[in-house]
């Protein structure tokens, strides 16, 4: 098994019959498994409540234990605003977190900073962490956030073992940023309404 | 009118300026230097008793001509009273005005609030520090005119000395003096705030 | 902890200062001290809480040091929430503002939403229409509800029952469903508008708040029936996290919190708005100001506020919701499309927004988490010069390093539960 695994003939080509049955396995283990880091700040963390209680119920997808420790969490669940003082925080989770590990961003303000395009929030968390799935929604309803859990459970199932890096840790680079700035900057640009709010009066 | 706004002419003369009522509220403007002595007069004055602060703030004006203001609403439990004590300061010059955190003891947070949205400085408080923005934030005092609304920097570099700054820049001095009461603060840890060094990487404050 | 030899403290400890001269100057913290006996090898730990700590109710960050399990200081942080609310207002016109208040409050979004309305109407001198008022009472209501069940829900939790977080959610559905139909949101409502609301109360709703008034005090039966009397939920809650009538008084707290230490202060029976004067409610008032009158007080008040639901949707008189003012109300749509001077009136709202008179003005409601306040200054144009929010969670936070000192650490969560905090009011 070891020696199929690290063929080099595999990466890059299909793989064969074993590795493909593997990877289903894995996959469909990994899927149906998500234990969830709820990295509740804000409203969308009430939804995200709201999603785990008797109506919507999270249990049902496998993701009744919430992980409230990273060091046992498959999937960061980002749900609410992030401003920069808490940048840190969540960097510092992400990275506690052990491979194989993912990231939804729940909520517009998680995914693009939301309706506060200000000094105080950051534009979006892929800013600082590699994200997998985006829920819009203000905040997103359960069956969205539900949407996009099943989302993420295709990108699981869609994953294997001989994509090389797939599954190595993404760290900071030397300039102590996940992307490079002009990157962050023009993500960071306002959009929509934002693009009038520059006048106080 | 609240008749308190006339008792403390009645009592405090010249450190009282204008008096204002509106939409059923009284707003006094008091002069900085006799500040404490007007709000202790005014919380343990029987007849008075304005045992409740409602909240302490600070409004800058659009118009750079007009003063800064730190306003302070005050009410009185038992008597059912509001009233609103209005300090105003010269927004190019000093903001420094006395604490009242030994009368009202919710003035403490309020006060530290004002400190890192305005740059107000209360004399006699027993902890001023940043509380909602961290304690090493160099982009300014984000409720100012004069400061924009998405900050001075960058986006990147937002992030960027969000994400870099040092561990310990994120104790207050306080639990470090904790820390290192019981011997807990690493050398190296000592030896770079004892230089001012808390914050960003390799890089003073 | 007294007395000791205190170690020297190499570190500079001083914080920003003025002296008497006004000069800025650094004034030394008080250090922390050795206990008495430091033989028996006796150490204070300083451990971090937070900010991302499931029972912390949000990005709360305490920092504690303990002496074994008991508390001897705790130093809370917060901002980790700030997401520069009044600044925002200051770059919006007011009825941009009433979607930003659903955010920082988020378990009671409705109250907020009517707050602000009530102080840009106090700022403006507008007078509401009588269904405005009732419809508001009812919002504000339905308000306290479902935040007092987010708070018994995740007090529960804290202090190891589950069960009860499961049956408050499920009341908050049939809240989140009349709140839906009207509004069209679960959480984010933007209920109110300047002079009135965002739009009457759709057929069935005052049937399905009826049903639900019918039905929620066999809820609250149910979870009174396995609290209150329950041994464990009465050992660690009672006696824990006191603060006197006069120490609450000087830390400011508001609401149940103020209501718990015994005193009877309640905005909706001494500072009346919205009629709250006409309706027949009592106000539960606490004696020992501890963290179970605070369980009892909540409960109770929303047993009251099912009362006032009843009283409200019987005396819903017919008329117009919003105020007949074209200055300030957006016309309705049929007619700004075929009236000129409905068009102009809708432009100039929309794009200029609604000029309010120059002054300031402060307007308060019970919040469900306590005095909740917004004071805007205006200079006469449309966006505010300044809005404040004054935060009741905010102010009853800061009294907790005055409620845990010498309670065990696990007595730390059960106080920080009984705030009935929300991180995005306090960091706003």
């Amino acid at each position: 098994m070891k020696h199929v695994l690290e063929t080099k003939e595999v990466a890059g080509q299909s793989p064969n019959w074993l590795l493909t049955r593997f990877d289903d396995l894995v996959n469909w283990a990994r899927a149906n498994s998500l234990w969830p880091m709820p990295f509740g700040t804000a409203c969308c963390a009430i939804e995200f409540m709201a999603t785990a209680a008797s109506r919507f119920d999270l249990a049902r997808f496998g993701m009744e234990r919430q992980s409230f420790s990273p060091r046992q969490a498959d999937v960061l669940i980002c749900a609410g605003r992030l401003p920069f003082k808490l940048a840190p925080v969540i960097r510092r989770i992400y990275d506690q977190m052990p491979q194989p590990k993912w990231v939804i961003s729940m909520g517009a303000c998680a995914s693009s900073g939301g309706i506060f395009d200000n000094y105080a929030m950051v534009q979006g968390i892929d800013t600082i962490v590699p994200v997998d799935v985006y829920v819009p929604g203000c905040p997103p309803r359960p069956e969205g956030l539900l949407y996009g859990i099943l989302l993420l459970h295709k990108k699981i199932k869609g994953e294997s073992l001989t994509i090389p890096g797939l599954r190595d840790e993404q760290t900071l680079g030397p300039t102590g940023l996940r992307l490079p700035p002009r990157e962050i900057d023009e993500l960071s640009e306002p959009f929509g309404n934002s693009v009038h709010q520059f006048r106080s009066a | 009118m609240n008749p308190s706004a006339e008792a403390l002419r009645a009592t405090f003369g010249d450190a009282i300026g204008r008096v204002a009522v509106a939409r059923g509220e009284t707003t006094v403007v008091v002069r900085a230097t006799r500040f404490l002595d007007v709000m202790r007069w005014l919380k343990d004055t029987p007849g008075q008793i304005y045992n409740y602060l409602v909240d302490v703030t600070a409004v800058e004006y659009r118009d750079r001509e007009r003063p800064l203001e730190v306003v302070y609403h005050l009410r009185s439990l038992a008597r059912h009273a509001n009233l609103r004590i209005k300090v105003e300061f010269d927004p190019r010059g000093d903001l420094a005005i006395d604490s009242v955190t030994p009368l009202w003891a919710g003035a403490n947070w309020l006060e530290r609030e004002v400190y890192d949205m305005f740059g107000v400085v209360f004399a006699g408080h027993p902890d001023l520090r940043r509380i909602l923005m961290w304690e090493t934030y160099a982009e300014g005092h984000p409720l100012r005119k004069d400061f924009p609304l998405r900050g001075r920097f960058s986006r990147s570099e937002q992030v960027r000395q969000a994400l870099n700054a040092n561990p310990e820049a994120h104790y207050s001095l306080e639990e470090l003096s904790i820390a290192e009461t019981y011997g807990e603060v690493p050398a190296d840890v000592r030896d770079r705030l004892r230089r001012g060094e808390r914050g960003l990487v390799g890089g003073s404050e | 902890m007294s007395g000791g030899r205190p170690r020297s403290v190499e570190l500079e400890l001083a914080t920003p200062g003025v002296d008497a001269r006004g000069r800025p100057v650094r004034v030394p913290l008080s250090a922390a001290t050795l206990p008495e006996e430091p033989d028996l090898g006796g150490e204070h730990l300083l451990v971090n809480i937070g900010p991302q700590h499931p029972a912390t109710h949000g990005v709360l960050r305490l920092v504690v040091e303990l002496d074994g399990e008991t508390v001897i200081r705790v130093i809370p942080h917060i901002g980790y929430l700030h997401s520069g609310f009044e600044k925002l207002g200051e770059y919006r016109h007011y009825n941009q503002i009433i979607p930003l208040t659903d955010r920082t409050d988020y378990l009671s979004p409705m109250a907020n939403n009517v707050c602000l309305a009530m102080a840009v109407e106090q700022l403006m001198g507008i007078t509401i229409t009588p269904r405005c008022t009732v419809l508001r009472v009812i919002a504000c209501e339905m308000s306290r509800i479902i935040s007092h069940l987010v708070w018994l829900g995740t007090t529960s939790i804290d202090l190891g029952a589950f069960t009860p977080f499961l049956w408050a959610f499920q009341e908050r559905e049939r809240i989140y469903n009349l709140q839906e139909q009207w509004t069209g949101a679960r959480l984010t409502t933007s209920l109110t508008r300047v002079g009135g609301m965002l739009a009457d109360i759709p057929a069935g709703f005052v049937e399905g708040l009826r049903e639900f008034t019918r039905t929620f005090p066999k809820t609250l039966a149910e979870i009174d029936r396995v609290l209150t009397r329950n041994a464990v939920w009465a050992g660690r809650t009672q006696g824990i996290g006191v603060m006197t009538s006069d120490e609450a008084i000087n830390y400011s707290l508001s609401g149940p919190m103020l209501r718990a230490s015994g005193v009877a202060w309640d905005l909706r029976r001494d500072q009346p708005y919205l009629d709250y004067e006409t309706y027949d409610f009592e106000v539960p008032v606490g004696e020992h100001g501890d963290v179970f009158d605070r369980y009892l007080v909540r409960l109770e008040e929303c047993h009251q506020s099912n009362r006032i639901l009843a009283q409200a949707l019987d005396r819903l008189p017919d008329g117009p919701v919003n105020v007949e003012d074209p200055h300030v109300i957006l016309p309705p749509k049929s007619r700004a499309m075929s009236d000129m001077e409905a068009m102009i009136y809708h432009f100039k709202q929309v794009m200029e927004g609604v000029n309010a008179p120059i002054g300031e003005a402060y307007c308060a409601i019970e919040n469900p988490k306590g005095e909740l306040g917004y004071y805007f200054v205006s200079d006469g144009t449309a966006k505010p010069v300044r809005w404040r929010i004054r935060p009741p969670s905010f102010i009853n936070l800061a009294a907790i390093s005055k409620m845990a000192e010498g309670h065990l650490l696990s007595d730390l969560i059960a106080i920080n539960a009984s705030v009935d905090i929300v991180m995005g009011e306090i960091d706003r």
